[in-house]
């Protein structure tokens, strides 16, 4: 099953890092994903969020209100 | 407590590069290395605490806690005392907004929060730990929070539920207490390592606001002479306050910067409480803030939000004025 990755966040530093950081772990662990970046806050509310950015994966809210670094990535996606 | 960062200062300045104590230049670079390390110090202790502290109150559980309990007032007082201990970064306060009055907590509490957790952050305090000492900064802390209390409660009694984006006030009509989002819980020892990571990013991030700020005021502190500033602003100035504070909210991005200069401010004769005043104009708001809330407010409220704060700061720091 192709996993679901979705970083909520509206477009400030810390969020994009964390987008690049998902693009960089997919990228040294050869997984497959799709990758959403949600900016729009009536579709981030939706999710439930408080704190941004948000890394969510298949739905599970696993890092938020911080940048999530590549290697947590990496391990989060192998487990 | 900082004893020995003094002695690395003279040790470094003095011996190392053979500045002598007594030129300006001297005094002025002593003061410079003295000041930055303490702050350091200071910023990543503070942050590190902060960080623990947090970890045991995200703002998930606040906002479950606040829509929760119905305290006869003193809800406002944990709002703002929470918007102490969590962290703040201004691109979170729209979704904190909303996640909060969707949790059904009075726009009156989610002003208060959203008062106090970017007044309060650890930065300032920190920086104002370093600059002015701790009788200072804990003055300034308890007075972030009581003006977080008394600006939350006089916005929630403005009515102002009318004055939110339609889409928010749907939100509100369709608030729900409970709703708990899946995550994934860590245990400290494991949060620890990221704790002090994150502590480091944010020391990193505020670094070079912070060396340019100290650099200025050292400048300063060398080659003005003690009580330059009393000539121009003093005490009898009624309007140096309301001045003070309507400088500051443009200034944002530079507040850990702005408390060193101000620091060497006060040092030549600009009365404490007007300096104060001045600190909270720029660390509790910020122009790129109202941007930000006018996804969720109208005009009318932005400036209504901003009027009643900057009213209160500026009472703070006549307060202030009239007692330190």
């Amino acid at each position: 099953m192709k996993i679901d990755i979705k970083v909520l966040g509206p477009g400030c530093t810390k969020c994009k890092t964390t987008y690049t950081n998902v693009l960089e772990a997919l990228k040294q662990t050869g997984i497959e994903a799709d990758v959403i970046k949600i900016e729009d806050l009536e579709e981030m509310m939706k999710y439930n969020v408080l704190t941004t950015p948000v890394l969510m994966i298949n739905g599970v809210a696993k890092i938020k209100g911080r940048i999530a670094e590549v290697k947590e990535i990496t391990d989060l996606l192998l487990k | 407590m900082f004893n020995w960062l003094q002695y690395f200062a003279d040790w470094l300045i003095y011996a190392v590069f053979g500045i002598s104590a007594t030129t300006h230049l001297g005094e002025a670079l002593n003061f410079f290395v003295f000041d930055t390390l303490k702050i350091f110090v200071l910023l990543f202790v503070i942050t590190t605490v902060m960080g623990v502290v947090n970890s045991y109150f995200p703002v998930d559980k606040v906002r479950n806690f606040l829509s929760r309990n119905k305290m006869y007032g003193l809800e406002y007082l944990f709002a703002s005392t929470f918007g102490v201990i969590t962290p703040f970064c201004s691109c979170s306060s729209v979704p904190l907004f909303i996640g909060f009055v969707k949790g059904g907590i009075p726009l009156g509490i989610t002003f208060t929060y959203l008062i106090t957790a970017p007044l309060v952050n650890e930065v300032a305090i920190a920086i104002f730990a370093g600059a002015f000492g701790f009788k200072v900064t804990a003055i300034y802390v308890s007075t972030g929070i009581v003006l977080g209390v008394i600006g939350g409660f006089t916005l929630g009694k403005l009515k102002l539920d009318k004055q939110l984006s339609p889409w928010v006030q749907n939100i509100i009509d369709n608030a729900q207490t409970e709703e708990e989002l899946e995550e994934e819980h860590l245990s400290l020892s494991n949060r620890f390592p990221l704790i002090l990571k994150e502590a480091f990013n944010i020391v990193k991030g505020v670094s070079i606001y912070i060396i340019v700020g100290i650099a200025i005021g050292g400048a300063m502190h060398g080659f003005l002479p003690t009580g330059f500033f009393e000539h121009y602003i003093n005490k009898g100035q009624w309007y140096a306050v309301p001045l003070a504070v309507i400088m500051g909210i443009p200034m944002y991005s530079n507040a850990a910067g702005v408390i060193p200069v101000v620091q060497v401010l006060v040092a030549k004769g600009v009365p404490l409480g007007t300096a104060i005043a001045f600190m909270m104009g720029v660390i509790g708001l910020s122009l790129p803030e109202a941007m930000l809330l006018k996804k969720v407010m109208t005009w009318k409220l932005i400036a209504i939000y901003f009027g009643t704060i900057a009213f209160f700061m500026i009472l703070s720091g006549y307060l202030f004025n009239a007692i330190l």
